[in-house]
């Protein structure tokens, strides 16, 4: 049994304009210790899914269906349809986040110290003194130069990057088995965010944490994830290990998203593609394939084909694709 | 902490510099109005040029304006006397004039006024901070709940009901249609005579008052309550697994004070200069009153005083919001 499993989770957010479906029915398990990323444009749906089983998202006008089970100390768990009380309690603990904006994720008001020990002592009912020893020993972990003294020190006085450092310190207060990452280094400098990427990965071997990366940016994938989730239209389209997912993109939409950047394993001179058309509007999609208005290999299939959803395959070992180009592949459940 | 000594100094030293600027517009329009003062001294229909040049000269308006601004300025600081010999009349610092209409100094009408203005605002203050943030928070909690569409019932009618309006009704319908209310339909009891006296005389003019401003705060709280609730450092509150009472009352409600207090002290600070209407409808000798009848009389000494005195109050209170604000946001501390 994996540590969560999300199964046909279904977000949506009812709007004067329609029922958005943000998130279509999205099954993927997380393995202990593992980093899985997920990988999609904005409006995919990737943020939501996470979102939405740690009871983040607005309650009112927002449907959440589905099972997200969790292994905690006191056994498993269904995060959805739990109370907000009893979720409470998971937030912070077992299941831990980071933001992609570290600029207003912390509260401008409050010294960075304070915000630690609140992490910490919301949790444990310990002395204050134990929670401000244990920021300490995080700040030193994750890089903040004179933890002692910048504990007094408000978040403006820190740089984007320290900011991000102080908040996975924050994250890790309470050692939590996931670690779910939204987009860690998107408002970050390049060097930065090489350097974040580094510390997620030295704090995940140390803490023994599963990691869910969200972001749209595959560069940042590829140097730190094991598996790729990647999201398409409220829907997971493709799942594959790293590797597989970059010498072999099935589904149209990931080998566009590869096209579309930079690669030094590819031949010089190659000009960089971007995928045509929009990301389709979430209220009036279909039965159909999301993806099949700007699928460049939609002419391959016999007409009509793309009128009906596909479903999710397995096509190799740990490699799943929803994609009709691979209809004649065996079928999962 | 430096930076905090640093940044009070100098916040006090514009502020100076503003009271001055203040205080010198107050006086030039004043000496630019088409009245005579020397004139108005001497009461209706008087038309002895002897007594008019008396007082001119008794009062300094025969000075140059520069002069008597200077005049003006030092007799704040140090008193200052008026007239020579048996008809000498001095009135102690901070010296804002001479009332010849009244016959005192202004400075004495002032202080006799303010007591009566600062109950009233201080009482009215506290009432509507209360009602304001308690109705805004609930509202905010309860968005589109019916306490949200009660509270908007609240602010309608508070917002549009005239402050005048409000003390007349309250006066009919508590005071002249109950035989037994123990509020007085207006006038003024001095605590020290009789505080219960005092306090009941003060009821209805701080409800009055403290209608129409929580009102307004309650929708102020509200919509505070509402966007900074959408801030990502909410959404990080609640990642921690913060109950919602913390989340609202340490994280939202912190965030929430800076606005509210400034709202608070700029209002607070309008009223010190005088409720006119309340004032008026309830028959309170304070500031507001004292200025309305300074206009109906073109007492001109009285209107300069108080009007500059008002002015300073605001431009003092802002002062010591920005000194506030430093304590309460660390990123203005620079």
């Amino acid at each position: 049994m994996s540590l969560l499993s999300v199964r046909d989770l279904r977000v949506e957010f009812k709007t004067p304009d329609g029922v958005v479906k943000a998130v279509a029915g999205v099954t993927f398990d997380l393995q202990a210790g593992e980093t899985l990323a997920i990988v999609g444009e904005s409006g995919s749906g990737k943020s939501v899914t996470n979102l939405a089983y740690m009871g983040l998202l607005p309650t009112s006008r927002t449907t959440i269906t589905g099972s997200v089970i969790l292994k905690t100390d006191q056994g498993e768990v269904d995060l959805i349809g739990m109370s907000n009380d009893e979720l409470r309690k998971i937030r912070g603990k077992d299941v831990a986040m980071i933001f992609q904006d570290p600029m207003s994720a912390l509260h401008p008001y409050y010294s960075i110290g304070d915000q630690l020990i609140e992490a910490h002592q919301v949790h444990n009912e310990v002395d204050k003194k134990v929670s401000r020893d244990r920021a300490i020993e995080l700040l030193t972990l994750v890089g903040v130069a004179n933890p002692d003294e910048r504990m007094a020190a408000y978040p403006h006085q820190f740089s984007g990057g320290m900011r991000q450092r102080v908040m996975i310190a924050m994250a890790l207060m309470n050692n939590p088995k996931v670690l779910i990452a939204d987009e860690p280094t998107t408002a970050l400098d390049v060097t930065v965010q090489a350097q974040i990427l580094k510390l997620l990965r030295d704090i995940q071997t140390q803490f023994q944490m599963a990691v869910i990366l969200i972001t749209h940016d595959l560069g940042v994938v590829a140097g730190a994830a094991d598996r790729v989730n990647v999201m398409y239209g409220g829907r997971l389209v493709e799942s594959a290990t790293v590797n597989d997912l970059y010498e072999n993109p099935m589904m149209p939409y990931t080998v566009g998203l590869l096209d579309s950047i930079p690669r030094m394993d590819q031949g010089h001179g190659k000009r960089l593609r971007a995928i045509p058309g929009q990301p389709p509007s979430l209220i009036k999609l279909g039965d159909g394939c999301a993806f099949a208005a700007r699928c460049s290999r939609k002419s391959e299939l016999p007409s009509g084909t793309c009128d009906s959803s596909p479903e999710l395959k397995a096509v190799a070992p740990n490699h799943l694709v929803r994609c009709h180009l691979y209809d004649s592949k065996e079928k999962v459940k | 902490m430096n930076g905090l000594v640093a940044y009070i100094s100098r916040r006090i030293g514009i502020t100076l510099l503003i009271l001055l600027a203040v205080s010198f517009t107050v006086y030039l329009i004043f000496a630019l109005l088409p009245y005579d003062p020397a004139s108005l001294t001497c009461g209706k229909n008087c038309n002895d040029p002897g007594i008019i040049e008396a007082n001119r000269k008794r009062l300094g308006y025969d000075k140059p304006f520069f002069e008597q601004y200077w005049v003006f300025l030092v007799g704040l600081f140090a008193g200052r006397t008026f007239g020579e010999g048996a008809a000498t009349i001095y009135c102690a610092a901070p010296s804002f004039g001479y009332s010849f209409q009244q016959h005192a100094c202004v400075t004495d009408l002032i202080f006799d006024a303010i007591p009566v203005t600062i109950a009233l605002a201080v009482g009215s203050l506290i009432l509507w901070l209360v009602v304001g943030v308690g109705l805004g928070i609930i509202a905010a909690k309860y968005r589109g709940k019916i306490w949200d569409t009660l509270s908007t019932a609240f602010v309608l009618i508070g917002t549009s009901l005239p402050t005048f309006l409000t003390g007349l009704i309250l006066i009919v319908f508590l005071v002249i249609k109950v035989d037994w209310s123990p509020f007085p339909a207006g006038g003024y009891t001095a605590p020290d005579e009789d505080i219960g006296g005092w306090f009941l005389s003060m009821v209805l003019p701080w409800v009055t008052l403290a209608f129409a401003y929580s009102a307004i705060y309650t929708r102020f709280v509200r919509s505070q309550i509402l966007e900074i609730s959408t801030e990502d450092f909410i959404r990080t509150a609640r990642a921690k697994g913060l109950s919602d009472g913390v989340i609202l009352g340490k994280h939202t409600l912190r965030a929430a004070m800076a606005p509210i207090v400034t709202m608070a002290g700029l209002d607070f600070a309008g009223l010190l200069g005088g409720a006119i209407l309340t004032e008026a409808v309830f028959n309170l000798p304070g500031m507001g009153r004292l200025s309305l009848n300074a206009v109906v009389d073109i007492d001109l000494p009285v209107i300069v005083g108080t009007t500059i005195l008002a002015a300073a109050i605001v431009v003092i209170m802002n002062m010591i919001l920005d000194i506030v604000y430093a304590f309460i946001d660390p990123r203005v501390r620079v």
